[in-house]
């Protein structure tokens, strides 16, 4: 069998930097993204669909809350917890972002020790961020808990201000929730992969036939980062504002 | 097979150290994390210590930037991939500023719109 398989790096010496690089990577009349496995090329295009999606949600939030005459309801107070007998504001939601970033930070350290083909390592750490990542989702269930059945919250409406609050939040907290939930169940199969050594022996997938490669670690980390990345636009402009 | 494979890759020497994947250094991830654990404790100071006004918005988004930037340049790696690939990703997410632009527009109009028709509803 040749190497020279559609999932092998391209090998020529030197590739063109800068602009005049683009122009040669585009124009070789060959794949456009040298030196990335193509499961990589697809995953960021993916993502980068996938950014439209959640860019989309978050400008149709802004429009309906600026357009709204109601009063928004106080977003710092809503999302306050009582702990050691104190209000503090928005705290459940700071300790779900310092969570979810925790677990961004574990799987970048899996990606490295993937390509290290540290096998143990590469498992405990895919295995943390899946359980960071699950932690993150049982705190948004207390979170939609809390808002539906103690404050009355709800998509059409709620008693503490403008109704687009409940459609806006529901909306797109659950939407990123939901990534969050694939991923987790991703991570453990790829954990599962890793630990069984399916990626040193290039066993081929469930589903397909390619070979295991240690660059899945970092595909399943590119879309990891990405559910990350959003809920650092979601907190900014859904709990902070 | 796989082993032959690691030895040529291995012999074809560094200059393709980037061939067989993203490596770096684990202290880069390391550091990164420690900044956007710093960056959140600060966007979350700006509603812990009620800053109103343009300065909050100034804060909130610079802080956001800084998060997205760095997840995006050093976890996903994009600061070491070829420009082809950078472009392609990052350059359409600048169409979502025409959006943005037409969806602050539309909701201005809106907000006008209804302010003229609840003030006649009263009259």
């Amino acid at each position: 069998m040749t190497p020279a398989t559609s999932t092998d790096t391209v090998q020529s010496p030197a590739l063109p930097e800068g602009v005049q690089g683009i122009v040669s990577d585009w124009s070789s009349d060959q794949r456009a993204f040298k030196n990335v496995p193509w499961g990589k090329a697809m995953m960021w295009i993916f993502l980068l669909s996938d950014t439209f999606i959640f860019s989309s949600f978050l400008i149709s939030y802004m429009t309906v809350r600026m357009s709204t005459t109601e009063p928004w309801p106080n977003v710092s107070e809503v999302f306050a917890l009582t702990l050691f007998g104190r209000k503090i504001p928005l705290i459940l939601i700071a300790i779900m972002t310092f969570v979810l970033i925790s677990s961004s930070g574990t799987m970048a350290m899996a990606v490295k020790f993937g390509y290290e083909k540290n096998r143990r390592m590469t498992f405990i750490l895919l295995l943390i961020t899946a359980a960071l990542g699950a932690t993150f989702v049982g705190m948004q269930a207390f979170e939609w808990t809390k808002l539906i059945v103690d404050e009355g919250i709800r998509p059409w409406g709620n008693p503490l201000g403008a109704a687009q609050f409940g459609a806006a939040f529901f909306m797109i907290t659950g939407f990123h929730g939901t990534h969050v939930s694939i991923g987790v169940i991703f991570l453990i199969i790829v954990a599962t992969k890793v630990i069984r050594g399916d990626l040193d022996n290039e066993r081929p997938g469930f589903l397909t036939g390619r070979k295991g490669k240690y660059e899945i670690v970092e595909i399943m980390g590119l879309y990891w980062h990405f559910v990350d990345l959003v809920w650092v636009f979601i907190f900014a402009v859904f709990y902070l504002w | 097979m796989a082993h032959a494979q690691g030895q040529q890759h291995a012999a074809q020497g560094q200059q393709h150290a980037h061939v067989e994947g993203q490596q770096h250094p684990i202290g880069i991830y390391l550091k990164i994390w420690g900044l956007l654990f710093v960056l959140s404790a600060m966007s979350y100071a700006v509603d812990y210590f009620h800053f109103q006004g343009y300065l909050r918005w100034f804060l909130i988004i610079v802080f956001m930037l800084l998060k997205a930037g760095l997840i995006v340049a050093v976890f996903m790696h994009m600061m070491w991939e070829r420009l082809a690939l950078m472009y392609a990703i990052l350059v359409p997410t600048l169409l979502l500023m025409v959006l943005l632009g037409i969806g602050a527009i539309e909701a201005d109009y809106t907000f006008f719109t209804r302010g003229i028709f609840f003030v006649k509803g009263l009259m």
